[in-house]
């Protein structure tokens, strides 16, 4: 084999996650009244659209977890793989992560940003921008090529874009028509009245736009540094995606260490009461007492000394950074958990009273069953909201951790190294402002889609949201009905 | 009330004696001071007599918990747990590891982050309470809708680009007040603008939502349809009664970040230059002085819980319903 996969500690768990969430979709498929939220959730045309730009995401960071090593050239004997962890990402941007430049660059251009003493053919020496190495490369006269090539490239981009946005859109409606038995016509004309079931307008609407920036971005990654390159030189565009994995990991991976934790003593607490409630309720009013982040900056500080001083336990730089974010993950997870914890606990303590509780005491059910077969199902809900939820924040906190210094490993690409890195940027003459643009961007892009997919699941799950805030048609059947029941009670 | 009180206070001593144990445990047992000694002196090339030395400077070579040597209570006394941990209780948070008076520091630098804090969190209270009234008033219009929009896409974006943000626009290319910096009596005032202004600005997203629907909450009651078949206006009814008893849960979920506000905020007066408790907490765990960020742990858990006491006794105060038993 060329290349020898590696799993590390991030990635399993994420495989973990995937497959739980597969496993629950599936459950969830075979139980109508599971479904009917999420089918709710599939109306709100701001939550699939949302959730289509989530989807590019998850894929890019899926790929992102795909590690594996390089087998070195064979030199005979047993085979070596290379230090350097890489993953499936990297192998298809492959030339982005390659080809570094000497220094910054700005976007899609094809000199330095920096005046550099250059030798002339005739060996005078000028002051001078000189030509970068890969941005543009290939234009013979980069003075009157510049322009019109990247022109050229874009709406090929573009171009692109829309012809698989036009087969995503006929396979759909396709699809549509073949499940419906109708025509395609019809099917087209459903979605874009909004009377699909699924609000699939929105998604395509969501798609199409962002084929429409993802066109001209990947033809013209090709020969040019679409976002520029940083100070050593490095793609910023590579750095943006390669961000999104650990955003998505800390965002995710936190909720999923901390949730255990959560689930258990929140509803032994609530369901036992007596001396194990006194005793939870004391654990996680104390750690909700420390602030948290001094708490995760001393708990980093400390796991910080730890690896500093057993540099032994960790083979590869990549071990050893993804170990860290693990921690920061567990860390997180920890500061995090007493949230959740006091609502299931009040949850429990209200549903420990429910006649169908009481029914199962009576029927001699024993305490683990009536937990998970009675209490668990009905405070999903509260656990689901509080994961979508919590999700955005995290992603923010990582970037305030990181500016800090007790975030990820500052040699984890993350949105917080980069805003990190590039802050004295802006005090420079003149101001190299891509990199916090292009962070600023693609975060506000993730965290503002979670955020509208958070809001959508909520509406949807929140049994008192959905009472509130009801549509006219809901209001008046609600009144209808309403009027029907009360002279029989 | 009295009695009520002052079992909230007694129960505060476990919930300070587990934060004690919990940083204890965090700094002293996961990993040893010789560790902490070889982070500071450099890991490598370090020569045991240097770790000692270190190590004796700042009192970490004692036993951790229990002295077998000494005579008599000393045994208890002279540990490193005593020493450092339960010191903290009278307040007496001894040296730093650059060997300066962590008391005196947490004196001096209270001032500064306080001047932030404060403005921060009275002008905050005022625009979040406005701007969600505004949303309420225009309930179920646009102007609802596009509020609620601008509400969700402020509070995606991170609050370092806020910073990033305000200080290249009014600092660097208005030029209308220092970029960063800190000077004391009056003159304070031209470099707290622009991070209190900051401070508000970044807050309006979650904070406005959220009042919002405290608001929305309140508008669907009873008392509020009475009010209008009195034949009220809607004005009078938004003044008079939503916004009186919607104050009560706004108010009170404030009480408890007043103590906190001492503490600063480690962002900002990172960004700023201020010379606050935030960035001395920074600084201290840039430089890894453990000593700093234990009392910091400490004394922001101290705050917390008289923030949470405080609570409780603001309920009682705004809400006569509510009495504490």
């Amino acid at each position: 084999m060329p290349f020898k996969p590696v799993i590390l500690w991030t990635d399993a768990l994420v495989f973990v996650l995937v497959a739980a969430t597969l496993l629950f979709a599936w459950h969830v498929r075979r139980h109508e009244h599971l479904l009917a939220p999420w089918r709710r959730v599939a109306r709100s045309a701001s939550g699939m659209a949302s959730l289509t730009v989530l989807a590019l995401f998850i894929a890019i960071g899926l790929a992102d977890t795909l590690h594996y090593r390089l087998a070195l050239p064979d030199k005979g004997g047993a085979r070596i793989y290379a230090v350097e962890e890489l993953s499936v990402l990297d192998a298809v941007l492959g030339p982005l992560r390659t080809r570094k430049e000497k220094t910054y660059s700005a976007p899609l251009a094809i000199h330095l940003y920096a005046k550099e003493t250059l030798e002339l053919p005739d060996g005078r020496q000028t002051r001078g921008y000189p030509r970068l190495k890969f941005g543009g490369a290939h234009l013979e006269d980069p003075g009157a090529d510049h322009a019109p090539d990247i022109l050229k490239r874009a709406i090929s981009g573009i171009a692109a874009g829309a012809v698989v946005w036009l087969v995503a859109a006929t396979l759909l409606s396709a699809l549509i028509a073949r499940r419906s038995a109708g025509n395609m016509d019809a099917a087209w004309r459903a979605i874009w009245r909004g009377e699909t079931g699924v609000q699939w307008r929105a998604v395509l609407i969501a798609l199409g736009l962002m084929l429409l920036i993802a066109g001209p971005a990947v033809a013209l990654s090709a020969q040019y540094h679409v976002l520029g390159t940083d100070k050593v030189g490095q793609d910023v565009f590579y750095q943006t995606l390669k961000s999104i994995r650990t955003g998505l990991v800390i965002g995710t991976l936190t909720t999923l260490v901390m949730l255990p934790f959560a689930l258990l003593l929140g509803i032994t607490a609530g369901y036992f009461r007596g001396w194990v409630d006194d005793v939870i309720q004391y654990a996680y009013t104390t750690l909700s007492s420390i602030p948290g982040v001094l708490l995760i900056a001393a708990a980093v500080l400390m796991m910080q000394v730890y690896i500093e001083t057993h540099p032994e336990m960790f083979e590869t730089v990549t071990a050893r950074a993804d170990l860290r974010l693990l921690f920061l993950c567990i860390i997180l997870g920890i500061t995090s958990w007493t949230g959740l914890c006091r609502l299931l606990r009040g949850e429990a303590l209200k549903l420990r009273e429910m006649e169908y509780i009481q029914a199962a005491h009576a029927f001699g059910v024993s305490d683990w069953r009536v937990i998970t077969r009675h209490i668990l199902p009905n405070v999903m809900h509260i656990v689901l909201i509080a994961i979508v939820m919590d999700f955005s924040g995290l992603v923010l906190a990582e970037a305030v951790l990181s500016y800090v210094g007790v975030g990820v490993d500052p040699s984890t690409i993350s949105f917080g190294t980069m805003i990190n890195n590039a802050r004295l940027e802006m005090a420079r003459e003149p101001m190299v402002w891509w990199s916090l643009a292009a962070a600023f961007c693609f975060m506000l892009m993730l965290v503002l889609s979670a955020n509208l997919f958070a809001d959508a699941v909520r509406d949807a799950f929140d049994p008192r949201i959905r009472s509130r805030a009801l549509s006219p048609e809901q209001l008046e059947q609600r009144l209808a009905a309403a009027s029907r029941a009360e002279p029989a009670a | 009330m009295i009695s009520y009180l002052i079992r909230r206070l007694l129960y505060a001593i476990p919930i300070l004696i587990g934060v004690n144990i919990i940083t204890f445990a965090l700094f002293f047992v996961v990993n040893t001071p010789d560790d902490m000694a070889r982070v500071h002196l450099g890991v490598k090339r370090v020569t045991p007599e240097a770790i000692t030395k270190w190590k004796q400077e700042r009192g970490y070579d004692r036993p951790l918990l229990v002295n077998r040597e000494a005579p008599g209570m000393a045994k208890l006394t002279d540990t490193i747990f005593f020493d450092k941990s339960v010191r903290l209780f009278a307040f007496d948070f001894g040296r730093s590891d650059q060997g300066r008076d962590i008391g005196y520091d947490i004196k001096t630098r209270m001032w500064p982050s306080l001047a932030i804090a404060l403005p921060v969190f009275l002008m905050g209270l005022a625009a979040y309470i406005t701007f969600a009234l505004l949303m309420a008033f225009f309930r179920a219009t646009y102007v609802d809708f596009w509020g609620v929009v601008m509400c969700v896409a402020m509070m995606s974006i991170s609050g370092l680009f806020y910073i990033i943000g305000g200080q290249y626009l009014v600092g660097k290319l208005w030029n209308l007040v220092p970029v960063s910096g800190y000077d004391g009596g009056l003159d304070a005032f031209r470099f707290l603008l622009l991070p209190v202004l900051i401070g508000v600005v970044s807050g309006i997203g979650s904070n406005a939502r959220w009042y919002r629907t405290i608001f929305l909450e309140e508008i669907n009651r009873d008392y509020v349809r009475t009010a209008r078949a009195k034949g009220l206006s809607e004005m009078r009814v938004l003044f008079r009664h939503v916004l009186q008893n919607a104050l009560i849960p706004i108010l009170t979920g404030a009480v408890v970040v007043i103590p906190l506000l001492f503490m600063g905020s480690l962002i900002t007066e990172a960004f700023f230059g201020i010379p606050g408790l935030g960035s001395y907490t920074i600084d201290a765990i840039q430089s890894q002085d453990f000593a700093v960020v234990r009392a910091m742990v400490f004394l922001g858990s101290v705050l917390y819980i008289i923030g949470l006491i405080m609570t409780d006794i603001s309920y009682t105060l705004v809400d006569p319903r509510v009495r504490l038993e």
